[in-house]
C-alpha cells in the first residue's frame, strides 16, 4: 500500500509536466494578441509594445517561452501578470477561497446526495423517489447562471437572510450559498449513483444474509448496502472536488467570491500564460491526489481490492 | 454461453410467482428482499432445462421489452426524433429565415399562431423549441456516445490491467480533466477547419475531448470493484481469455454507475452546448438549439422567464425520457434487481 | 462570466478627472447638495480591479481611473458638465495655439507634505512618455516636440526638448504643430505630476501611490482583487473637497454582483446597471437612480478596405445599412429606452456639439430609402445572393450580442440579404482580427472621451493613420478640415470647423453611428448627495452618508 502511494506521487511529476506543456501550448495557441488587448483598443506606441512583448517573453518562439517559463519554475518563480503582480502572490490569494467553496460544496452533495439517494433508493419508484428526480431533471436543465441568480435575488435580496454577495475575506459563513449553488449539478449525479447502487445491492446475497441473521434494518442499510453501494459515488465525488475548483467559474461570478475560477477565466481571455498554467498545474495536483485518496477508499470500502 | 444461467437468476425466474402466492405473514414488515421463510426453497432446484439458453443481451432485451418504464421512454425519445428530423411538421414557421423575427415584438406575450409568445429578439419562441431539437439532440446523444466509447475503453482498460496501464491512461485521464473546457474549446474553435464552419460535429469533438475523464473514472472504479469477483475468476478458470472476461463479464456487471452517469452528462452536454454559445465559441446564432435559446434568455430571467422555461422543459423531458431508458436498461441487465 | 463592458472594450475610457463646480459657487447639474448628513462616515462604491500598477501614464481603464482621478489632481479638471476649470493651474496662456507657458499654484504639497513644483509636471510627463519606461498612455504626449524621439524603440533618451522648466512655478510646453484643444486635455490622467519619491521603485510606488487629490490611498488599503480605501486628504485645497469620511471601492468581477448588493443596501453607490436589470432598476430604486448621456458613442465600423464598400457603390451601400436600422426601436426593445439614437459621431454632454448638421438624415430610419439606395448600388455591382453581412464583435462584453443580433435581423429584413452577428470570444482576439484589417463585414465599434472635446471624437477615429482608425478611413479633405479646426483662435470658431469636417464624414460614413451612449446608476437608502460626470462617473467626493 505504500509503495503504491509512493509511486502514484513519483507519478505527479511526468504528469504535472505534461500538463503545464500542454496548457501552455493551448493558451500559445489561443488566437489574438495579449499586447493589442492590454491598450484596450486605443492605440499604443511601438517602442511601448515592443518592450512589453519582450518583457513577457511573447516575441520568443513557443520552445524559448516554455523553457524560459520551466526555467523560472525551478526557482519557484511563477512569473508575472499583466499587470505586474506575481502569479505566486495571486495564486495564493484565490487558492484558499476557492478550496473552501469547493470543500463546502463537495460536502453538501455528499451528504445530501448520498442521504437523498439510499431513501430513493430504498423507495424505488414511490414519492419521494419521483420528487427528487424531478428536482433533478431542474437541477440538469436550469443552468447554474440562472438558478444562482434566482437564490441570490430570493435568499440574499427579497428575503434578507444571507448577504447576497461574499466579502472580501470569503469566510464560511457567507460562502454557505454560493456552495449550494456549486453543488446543485453534481447533487444530481450522486443521489441516482447512490440510488442506482443501493437498489442493485438491495438484492445482494450478503443483504439476505444479513438480513435472515436478523441484524436490524438500520445496520443492513448502513453497514451492509451502503458501504457497498459507495464505490461509484466515491469515484464520482473524488473527481469532482477538481472539478468544483475549476469549474467555479459561473458561481464566482454570481457571488463575486474571489477564487481561480473567476482567476482563470479572464486569464484565460487576457492569455495571460502564467496565471492559467499555474492554476492548472495546481488543479492537475489535486486530481491526482484526489484520484489517488478514491483508490485508497475503494481498499477500504472493498477489501477485496488489493494494491500492491 | 451458458455460464450466465447462475444460480440467483434461476431462482429470482423462477421463484417469483411462487414467493407471492406465498406470503402469509399477517403483519405487514417492509422488506427489501423476500424473507427466508417466504422464499420456497424447492423451486431452486426446479431449473427448465427444456428452454434454450439465452445470452445476457438477448435475456435483458427480452426482459427490457415488457417493462412499462422501457415502452414510455421510448415513445418519448421517439416523438423527440421525430420532433428533430421533421421540424417543419410541428410549426409553420420557419425561425431560420431571419424576417420571421420582428423586433416589435420582443418579449410580447403569447397571441394567436404564436402560443409561447416571443423572445427579446422578437422570434416565435415555440418555432424556435421545435427547430432546436436537431441540434440539441445530436449534440447531447453523440456526445454522449463519444465518450462512452472514449472514456469507457480508456476506464475500462486501466481499471482491469491495472499497473503500466492504469497508470498513463488514469494520469493522462487527470491532465484532460484539469484542463480548462473554455481554454480548449476557444483553440479548437479557431483551428482554421472548422473557424468559418461550425457545425455540431465540432462541438461534439470538443465536448468529448474534455469531457470522457468523467466516464472513464467511473468506468475504472466499477471495473475495479468487479474484477476480482467470483465469477470472473470463475470464466477465467473456465479457460477464457482476460481480454474476453472484461467484455464478457466485468464491463456488463460494471454497467450501472456508466449509465446513471451517461443518462444525466446527456443533459449536461446539451447545457454545455449553451455555455459554449453563450461564449461565443458555439454553434452560430444561424443553428437553433435549446442551449443557444437558454443562453440567450440570461438577460430575460426577471421579466421574460417563459423564453427560459420553454426550452428547458424541452430539455428537462428530453433529459427524463434517457434516464428512465437507462433506469429500465440497467433493470433489465441485472436478472437479480428485477421486479419480483 | 463576463467582463465589464466598459472595463476593456471601450478602453481608456471614464478615467477623465471628475470634478466639481461647487468652487465657485455653480452647483453643477444633480439635485442632492449635502444640506444634512454624516460626512465623517465611509461611503461604498462598486469598481473593477485595476490592471495595472496606479500611476497616471500607466491607467487606461476605469477600475484604476476611478481611483486615481481621486487620489491625484492635474492642471485643471472638469465640472460635472464637462467645462475646464482650473486645479493646480493658476494660468495656462498660448498666442499661437503651439508654445504654452504654464503657471502653477503656490504652496499646494502632496499628501506626503512634499511641495508641488514645475518639476513634478515635466518629470511626470517626461517618464510617461519615455519608451524605456512602458506606459500605455505614453502615445498622450505625442503632441510635444520630442516626443518621436523619446518614444523611439531602444530610446534612451528620456526628456522631451518640448517641456522647459521655468521656476519652481512655471513651466513652458512647445508642442510640434498647433493644437487649440491642448489644454482641455490636461484634466486627463496621463496628465497627473508625481512626487520625487515616486521615482526610486516605481513598481512599489504603483502599489501604494502618493498623490495629490482630494483622497489618498490608506496604507495597505488596496486589497488586490477584494477593495480599495481611501480616505480624505486634508492637505487637498481644491474645488472637489471631500464631504464623506472615506471612499471603499469594493472590485466585483460582474456588475450583475453589485446590482444586488446595491438593492440589500451593502454598497452605496453602483455607476453601472447590468442589462439584465435594465428594465427594472427604476422601479426597483425609486427615487435612488440616474440616467443620463455621458461622453460616449456606439457605432459600427464599416472598413474602407472592403470592395463592396468603396466609391460611389460604398457611399449608396453604407448610408443603405445606415437607413436600414430602426435605432429607436432597439434603444426601445433591447436598451428599455435607456439611450438616445446618435445623430452625429460625437456626443451630446460635448461642448460644440450640433444636433441638426445637414445630412444628418443618412442616420434617420427609412426602409424604403435603404432598399432604394441598397438597389441602386447593385447596379453597380450587384451583391452576390448569398453573401452575408457580418458584424465582427467580442461577446465578452455584457450585452453586445443583443443588440448587434437585433440590427443583423433588421438590416437583413429590410435590405433583403443575409446578415448575422460574428461572435468572438475574446476581446483580444477582436482586436487582433480588427487590426489586423483582415475583416470580411462590419466590426463593433465605440469611442468614450478620454476629454471633452469634438476633435477627441474625431482625429483620433477617422484622421488618415490615426491610431483608432480601426478603417482605415481616408479623406484629405476631412484630414484639412481637422487640422484648421486646430489652429483655430477660438474654441467657438474650431467647434464650427469640426463639425464641417462631421459634414464629409455623414457622407462617406465611415462608420455607422448608433446611439449616444447613457449611464444608469443606483444607489443605496444610505447615501445623499450623488450626482454623476460628463463621463459618466459618479462625484464621489459629494455623496454623504445618511
Amino acid at each position: 500500500m505504500l509503495m503504491f502511494t509512493f509511486r502514484r506521487f513519483l507519478q505527479l511529476i511526468p504528469v504535472f509536466f505534461g500538463a503545464t506543456l500542454l496548457v501552455y501550448f493551448l493558451v500559445f495557441a489561443t488566437p489574438g494578441d495579449p499586447i493589442a488587448a492590454l491598450s484596450g483598443g486605443k492605440p499604443m506606441a511601438p517602442a511601448v509594445e515592443a518592450a512589453l512583448r519582450a518583457q513577457y517573453n511573447l516575441d520568443q518562439p513557443f520552445w524559448v517561452q516554455y523553457g524560459l517559463y520551466l526555467k523560472n519554475l525551478v526557482t519557484l518563480n511563477l512569473g508575472q501578470t499583466f499587470s505586474g503582480q506575481d502569479v505566486s502572490a495571486v495564486i495564493a490569494r484565490a487558492y484558499p477561497v476557492t478550496a473552501r467553496l469547493a470543500i463546502m460544496a463537495l460536502t453538501f452533495e455528499a451528504v445530501f446526495g448520498i442521504l437523498f439517494g439510499v431513501i430513493a433508493g430504498l423507495r424505488k419508484g414511490k414519492f419521494f423517489d419521483s420528487t427528487v428526480l424531478v428536482a433533478s431533471l431542474v437541477v440538469i436543465a436550469v443552468p447554474t447562471f440562472v438558478l444562482g441568480f434566482v437564490l441570490q435575488l430570493v435568499v440574499g435580496v427579497k428575503l434578507g437572510w444571507a448577504r447576497p454577495t461574499v466579502s472580501g475575506s470569503a469566510p464560511w459563513n457567507e460562502l454557505i450559498l454560493p456552495a449550494l449553488v456549486l453543488g446543485l449539478v453534481s447533487l444530481a449525479y450522486v443521489i441516482r449513483l447512490t440510488r442506482t447502487s443501493v437498489g442493485e445491492n438491495m438484492n445482494a446475497d450478503y443483504v439476505r444474509t444479513a438480513t435472515a441473521k436478523g441484524l436490524s434494518r438500520r445496520r443492513v442499510v448502513v453497514v451492509h448496502i451502503l458501504r457497498n453501494s459507495l464505490i461509484p459515488v466515491v469515484t464520482f465525488l473524488g473527481a469532482d472536488l477538481g472539478s468544483l475548483m475549476g469549474g467555479a467559474i459561473v458561481t464566482e461570478g454570481i457571488f463575486n467570491v474571489p477564487g481561480i475560477g473567476n482567476l482563470l477565466y479572464k486569464a484565460i481571455q487576457k492569455g495571460e500564460s502564467a496565471t492559467v498554467v499555474a492554476v492548472v498545474g495546481i488543479l492537475v495536483i489535486v486530481f491526482v491526489v484526489a484520484n489517488l485518496v478514491v483508490d485508497l477508499l475503494y481498499a477500504w470500502l472493498d477489501p477485496r481490492i488489493r494494491y500492491v | 454461453m451458458s455460464e450466465n444461467l447462475t444460480p440467483e437468476k434461476d431462482l429470482a425466474a423462477a421463484g417469483t410467482p411462487a414467493a407471492r402466492q406465498g406470503k402469509t405473514s399477517r403483519h405487514h414488515i417492509e422488506h427489501f428482499v423476500a424473507p427466508l421463510e417466504e422464499t420456497p426453497l424447492a423451486a431452486i432446484d426446479n431449473v427448465d432445462e427444456t428452454a434454450a439458453p439465452l445470452s445476457l443481451w438477448a435475456d435483458a432485451w427480452r426482459n427490457l421489452r415488457r417493462q412499462p418504464l422501457f415502452i414510455i421512454s421510448a415513445l418519448l425519445i421517439l416523438a423527440v426524433l421525430i420532433v428533430a428530423i421533421f421540424p417543419q411538421w410541428f410549426t409553420n414557421i420557419d425561425p431560420r429565415i431571419q424576417s420571421t423575427c420582428n423586433l416589435a415584438d420582443s418579449g410580447e406575450p403569447a397571441r394567436a399562431g404564436h402560443s409561447l409568445g416571443f423572445t427579446l429578439q422578437g422570434c416565435d419562441v415555440y418555432a424556435r423549441m421545435i427547430y432546436g431539437t436537431r441540434a440539441s439532440l445530436m449534440v447531447g446523444v453523440f456526445t454522449t456516445l463519444g465518450v462512452l466509447i472514449l472514456g469507457g475503453a480508456m476506464g475500462a482498460l486501466a481499471g482491469y490491467y491495472g499497473g503500466w496501464m492504469d497508470a498513463i491512461l488514469a494520469r493522462l485521464g487527470d491532465i484532460f480533466f484539469a484542463l480548462p473546457l473554455i481554454l480548449g474549446a476557444i483553440v479548437i474553435m479557431q483551428l482554421p477547419a472548422f473557424r468559418d464552419n461550425r457545425s455540431v460535429w465540432v462541438v461534439v469533438a470538443t465536448l468529448v475531448i474534455f469531457g470522457w475523464p468523467q466516464i472513464a473514472r467511473i468506468t475504472r472504479g466499477a471495473v475495479i470493484e468487479n474484477r476480482n469477483s467470483d465469477y470472473v475468476t470463475a470464466s477465467k478458470a473456465l479457460g477464457l481469455s482476460p481480454f474476453r472476461a472484461l467484455i464478457k463479464h466485468v464491463l456488463p456487471n460494471s454497467l450501472a454507475p456508466i449509465i446513471v452517469v451517461a443518462s444525466i452528462s446527456l443533459g449536461t452536454f446539451i447545457v454545455a452546448e449553451a455555455t459554449l454559445s453563450f461564449l461565443g465559441i458555439g454553434l452560430p446564432q444561424s443553428i437553433m438549439s435549446w442551449g443557444n435559446d437558454i443562453a440567450n434568455a440570461q438577460s430575460q430571467v426577471r421579466n421574460n422567464p417563459g423564453v427560459l422555461l420553454w426550452p428547458a422543459l424541452a430539455l428537462s423531458i428530453t433529459v427524463l425520457s434517457f434516464i428512465m431508458l437507462g433506469d429500465a436498461l440497467r433493470d433489465a441487465l441485472d436478472p437479480k434487481a428485477r421486479k419480483r | 462570466m463576463r467582463f465589464s463592458r466598459t472595463s476593456k472594450a471601450l478602453g481608456v475610457a471614464a478615467v477623465v478627472a471628475m470634478a466639481l463646480t461647487a468652487c465657485g459657487g455653480d452647483t453643477g447639474n444633480g439635485g442632492g447638495s449635502s444640506a444634512a448628513g454624516d460626512t465623517s462616515k465611509v461611503i461604498t462604491a462598486n469598481s473593477t480591479e485595476p490592471q495595472n500598477g496606479l500611476l497616471p501614464a500607466n491607467t487606461n481603464e476605469v477600475g484604476g481611473g476611478r481611483v486615481m482621478d481621486l487620489i491625484f489632481s492635474g492642471l485643471v479638471s472638469y465640472d460635472a458638465k464637462g467645462a475646464i476649470q482650473n486645479e493646480l493651474a493658476e494660468s495656462i496662456d498660448t498666442k499661437d495655439s503651439q508654445n504654452y507657458t504654464i503657471k502653477i499654484k503656490s504652496g499646494e504639497t502632496f499628501s506626503d507634505g512634499s511641495a508641488i513644483t514645475a518639476k513634478n509636471f515635466v518629470d511626470a510627463w517626461n517618464f510617461g512618455a519615455a519608451a524605456k519606461n512602458t506606459q500605455l498612455n505614453s502615445y498622450f504626449f505625442e503632441s510635444i516636440k520630442g516626443y518621436d524621439k523619446v518614444s523611439a524603440e531602444g530610446s534612451t533618451e528620456d526628456k522631451m526638448e518640448g517641456l522647459k522648466v521655468v521656476d519652481d512655478n512655471t513651466f513652458t510646453v512647445e508642442l510640434a504643430q498647433p493644437e487649440s484643444d491642448f489644454p482641455l486635455r490636461l484634466g486627463y490622467t496621463a496628465f497627473y505630476p508625481l512626487p520625487e519619491s515616486a521615482y526610486t521603485d516605481v513598481k512599489a510606488f504603483g502599489e501604494a501611490p502618493v498623490g495629490n487629490g482630494p483622497y489618498k490611498l490608506v496604507e495597505g488599503g488596496w486589497k488586490h482583487d477584494v477593495s480599495v480605501s481611501l480616505v480624505p486628504n486634508e492637505k487637498y485645497n481644491g474645488p472637489r473637497k471631500a464631504k464623506n469620511g472615506g471612499v471603499t471601492f469594493t472590485l466585483y468581477s460582474s456588475p450583475d454582483a453589485a446590482y444586488t448588493d446595491v438593492q440589500s443596501d451593502n454598497l452605496d453607490v453602483l455607476d453601472q446597471v447590468p442589462p439584465s436589470s435594465l428594465q427594472n432598476f427604476t422601479t426597483d430604486f425609486e427615487g435612488r437612480f440616474v440616467n443620463q448621456p455621458y461622453a460616449g458613442n456606439a457605432t459600427m465600423t464599416i472598413p474602407s478596405y472592403l470592395p463592396e464598400f468603396q466609391g460611389e457603390e460604398g457611399q449608396l451601400r453604407r448610408a443603405a445599412i445606415s437607413m436600414a436600422i430602426d435605432r429607436q426601436q432597439i434603444i426601445d426593445k433591447i436598451f428599455y429606452g435607456n439611450k438616445k439614437p446618435a445623430v452625429d459621431f460625437t456626443s451630446p454632454v460635448i461642448d460644440g456639439y450640433d444636433a441638426n448638421l445637414p445630412g444628418s438624415e443618412v442616420l434617420k430610419f427609412d426602409a424604403a430609402k435603404a432598399k432604394a439606395d441598397w438597389e441602386a448600388a447593385n447596379k453597380i455591382n450587384p451583391w452576390p445572393a448569398d453573401k452575408v453581412f457580418t458584424i465582427t464583435s467580442n461577446i465578452d462584453g455584457a450585452g453586445n450580442k443583443e443588440y448587434i443580433t437585433a440590427m443583423a435581423n433588421q438590416i437583413a429584413t429590410n435590405l433583403g440579404i443575409k446578415a448575422e452577428l460574428n461572435p468572438i470570444a475574446t476581446f483580444k482576439q477582436s482586436r487582433d482580427l480588427i487590426n489586423s484589417k483582415k475583416l470580411t463585414g462590419a466590426s463593433r465599434a465605440g469611442w468614450q472621451a478620454d476629454y471633452p472635446s469634438l476633435y477627441n471624437f474625431l482625429g483620433p477615429l477617422y484622421g488618415t493613420g490615426a491610431g483608432s482608425n480601426d478603417g482605415d478611413y481616408s479623406n484629405p479633405a476631412f484630414d484639412a478640415k481637422l487640422k484648421e479646426g486646430l489652429a483655430a483662435t477660438s474654441v467657438e470658431e474650431g467647434n464650427k470647423l469640426f463639425n464641417q469636417a462631421q459634414e464629409i464624414l455623414l457622407k462617406d460614413l465611415p462608420v455607422v453611428p448608433l446611439w449616444y451612449q447613457a449611464v444608469q446608476g443606483v444607489w443605496s437608502n444610505n447615501v445623499s448627495g450623488v450626482q454623476f460626470g460628463w463621463n459618466g462617473v459618479p462625484l464621489y467626493y459629494e455623496i454623504t452618508a445618511k
